[in-house]
């Protein structure tokens, strides 16, 4: 079992879920976070933040040796464990009901199956939930053959095991240890439902069945993946995390399932990622699309354009799975953080602030949507209209910039492309829909901004765009001019773009997103290679033409997911580990589109 | 003691008045976290083990049952003689022991879809049983539900009249 302050790495967690909230499993067979009854409501198993804040752990007794994988392409974890006397695998999944079944399934079960494959094997089990972050510590009771309910908490949570158990009342926590023959099977099955009396599954062969379901329903969906490029396992990875954070009951796609894993330890760069960035958008409708995933491309504009109807003209960074535009910031002082981490904050106070790439990004979105044959009703035309009419009032403004910054706001050249992206994507658009634009007038918008952005975002002593007007700085973000059309790959202003970010945000062979030692975000603190930025630039470099530069790139990069093919937000400079909020939708679909971009060689 | 046909009306308005106070007041204490106990859920499970379809099958005979205990109501005030908002409430808080006391423990054997202690979890049988005054569903449970037909009680009381 794991010692107080003995975090694994981020690294050593894989996902499971069930496309309304996610679990991660840390290597030692540790269910460490997982947030009930949706992604962003309180953790019941916390441990990743705080080892007092909750686990549920199955593991060998003694030392072991540990291999993990999926199996094949679903979001079904096995991990092996190999000790001195025997070797035994633990399958974990959280179960996806069959709804042709007319049994009543819990609203979200945890399904862990342990088989000793050879010798035998001393298990050890630890079950010791915290709800509410870890603020609750919850009493037991036991039920019967039903197994251990939860008591004094206003949700129902079971746990049925066929490793018999007992509870450890000083710790607060359930343990329970066997010894597993060769051949031998146990089922242990976490139950919960919210508001209503629980439904508890039974174990043995009726819980063979629903891990069967589970994993079938994971197979048939990798199976809809159309895309047969290079790299299909790392693609097809992607799209399996993408998915799972995909809400079933909304369409949303989470930035990452978790809150507070720092960007560097010790830093002050802890945020919640439990939402949906509007900046996002345009690259999960591409990958969903790239991919065959048309009905997750639909549910996913569908929810994009629910929400941003509730803010309507003004778009918000971010909204919650179901919209809610209110996510305040605040602060868990009772949560050690990980490794020390602090502080542990729910909420994003960034959700408020003015970023004006993300109406180009939206546009963007829409517009891809609308190529690949989409339509658009009267209604989100309208809405569209009232976001351009806004974008054109809005665009010689300073704003936060792409990278949240929190600082004074500043005249940021990609927030300013971006806008041109908004104006000349509408001015598409107008072209097909009934849209009461005047194209002339966005025309000569455009036009205005991209003057501005070449006299004002252009610095000809470095030759390159930089990241503010008049600046020096670079900004990784700038990978991404040629991706919106702003401009061709081979334009010499972008490949002079190109070459000054790979000299200047260079570290350690990786491309840091901007420079962190000189206040660029408002805070002077060193950071890790942000992972999306490094695929941009292979994508750029396999638009640019630059094909076996971008492939060893590309094929460097992937080297730096975890054993389960998962990438985080950022790469340790010196460690190559993942870093930061874990796994992130955002890497994983600038993975998928750089893989699109060298399959195609040229991103449409 | 045949009831008017004014008498039916007034019975099926407020009857489904106090169902919908009685409701609203289980309903809330779901919502707040004070108790699982739902009575739609629990009556549409025994008809079908997919939740949507059981919520909105079960919130009918709910109805429906409520209807009907407005009835019954109206017979024990006409048996007695009298109404009155005091004597509802009384009757009401009777009720919801009553049903927590012997109805709720019966479940397990009557339900199709209900587990038990005794045998644990099964095919076709996965729902957690009340227990002892519903307490397995949150120990405000019994609270929650005395409360709330003391309150359908009070309604009928206070508003059904015998002629």
């Amino acid at each position: 079992m794991d010692a107080p302050g003995d975090f694994p790495e981020v690294g050593d967690y894989a996902l499971i879920g069930d496309c309304r909230t996610a679990a991660l499993v840390s290597n030692r067979g540790s269910v460490e976070w997982l947030c009930l009854p949706n992604f962003a409501d309180a953790s019941l198993f916390g441990a990743i933040l705080d080892r007092g804040a909750g686990h549920f752990a199955v593991a060998p007794a003694g030392d072991f040796k540990v291999k993990r994988a999926y199996v094949e392409a679903t979001n079904v974890l096995e991990t092996t464990f190999e000790t001195p006397t025997g070797v035994v695998r633990l399958t974990d999944c959280m179960v996806l009901p069959d709804e042709s079944d007319p049994e009543l399934y819990p609203q979200h079960e945890i399904l862990r199956r342990l088989e000793c494959t050879s010798g035998e094997v001393e298990i050890e089990v630890s079950y010791a939930p915290r709800p509410d972050y870890g603020r609750i510590t919850p009493a037991f009771r036991k039920r019967g053959k039903l197994g251990w309910q939860l008591a004094g908490c206003p949700f129902g949570a079971f746990l049925g095991s066929e490793i018999a158990l007992e509870e450890d009342r000083r710790q607060a926590r359930l343990t329970g240890r066997a010894t597993l023959k060769r051949g031998e099977v146990r089922w242990l099955s976490f139950a919960y439902d919210e508001h209503e009396a629980s439904v508890v599954p039974p174990l043995g062969g009726e819980a063979a069945e629903r891990l069967a379901w589970t994993t079938g329903w994971w197979k048939d969906w990798s199976a809809r993946c159309s895309y047969e490029g290079p790299y299909r396992d790392a693609v097809l990875r992607s799209a399996l995390v993408l998915k799972l954070m995909n809400s079933a009951t909304s369409g949303a796609v989470l930035a990452a399932p978790t809150t507070s894993l720092p960007e560097v330890q010790g830093g002050p760069r802890n945020w919640d990622y439990r939402f949906c960035w509007i900046r996002d958008s345009a690259l999960v409708l591409h990958a969903f699309l790239r991919l065959g995933y048309t009905e997750e491309a639909e549910g996913f504009l569908e929810w994009l354009l629910h929400a941003t109807r509730l803010t309507w003209q003004r778009f918000q960074v971010m909204y919650d799975i179901y919209g809610e535009v209110k996510l305040d910031e605040r602060e868990l002082p009772h949560l050690s953080g990980y490794r020390g981490a602090k502080p542990v904050r729910i909420g994003n106070a960034a959700h408020d602030q003015l970023q004006l790439d993300i109406y180009g990004e939206l546009m963007e979105t829409v517009a891809r949507y609308v190529s690949a044959g989409g339509t658009l009703d009267k209604l989100e035309c309208a809405m569209l209209t009232g976001a351009g009419h806004h974008v054109a009032k809005l665009w010689r403004l300073p704003d936060q910039g792409i990278w949240e910054t929190r600082r004074e706001p500043q005249q940021h050249t990609f927030s300013k492309a971006m806008c041109w992206v908004a104006l000349d994507r509408i001015r598409g658009l107008a072209e097909r829909f009934p849209m009461r634009v005047d194209r002339a007038a966005l025309g000569r918008e455009c036009d205005a901004i991209r003057a501005e952005i070449e006299e004002r975002g252009f610095n000809a002593k470095v030759g390159s765009y930089v990241g503010y007007y008049g600046g020096e700085d670079a900004d990784a973000s700038l990978l991404l001019l040629a991706r919106y059309g702003y401009c061709e790959p081979g334009d010499p202003r972008m490949e002079g773009t190109y070459r000054y970010i790979a000299k200047t945000l260079n570290r350690n062979g990786f491309i840091m997103r901007y420079p962190d030692d000189t206040g660029y975000d408002g805070i002077s603190a060193p950071e890790n290679a942000f992972a999306p930025c490094n695929f941009w630039a292979a994508e750029y470099l396999a638009n640019a033409g630059h094909r076996q530069e971008a492939q060893a790139l590309f094929e460097r990069l992937c080297a730096f997911a975890n054993d389960v093919g998962l990438f985080a937000e950022e790469i340790g400079t010196r460690s190559g580990k993942p870093v930061g909020n874990f796994p992130q939708a955002f890497t994983h679909v600038s993975l998928i589109s750089a893989a699109t971009a060298l399959y195609q060689r040229k991103t449409a | 003691m045949t009831p008017t046909a004014a008498e039916i009306m007034t019975i099926l308005v407020w009857g489904f008045a106090a169902t919908a106070a009685l409701s609203g007041i289980m309903f809330g204490a779901q919502r707040l976290g004070y108790s699982r106990l739902s009575l739609p859920f629990l009556i549409g499970t025994i008809f079908t083990g997919e939740r949507s379809s059981a919520h909105a099958l079960g919130l009918l005979f709910y109805l429906l049952g409520g209807w009907l205990f407005a009835f019954v109501y109206y017979f024990i005030f006409a048996s007695i003689g009298r109404t009155g908002w005091e004597l509802g409430l009384l009757l009401g808080a009777v009720h919801g022991a009553v049903l927590l006391v012997m109805l709720l423990p019966l479940l397990p054997h009557l339900h199709p879809r209900m587990a038990s202690e005794y045998e644990g979890p099964v095919r076709g049988r996965r729902l957690q049983p009340p227990g002892f005054l519903a307490l397995n569903y949150g120990y405000r449970t019994p609270l929650t539900t005395i409360v709330a037909h003391a309150l359908y009680g009070l309604i009928l009381g206070a508003r059904l009249t015998l002629t």
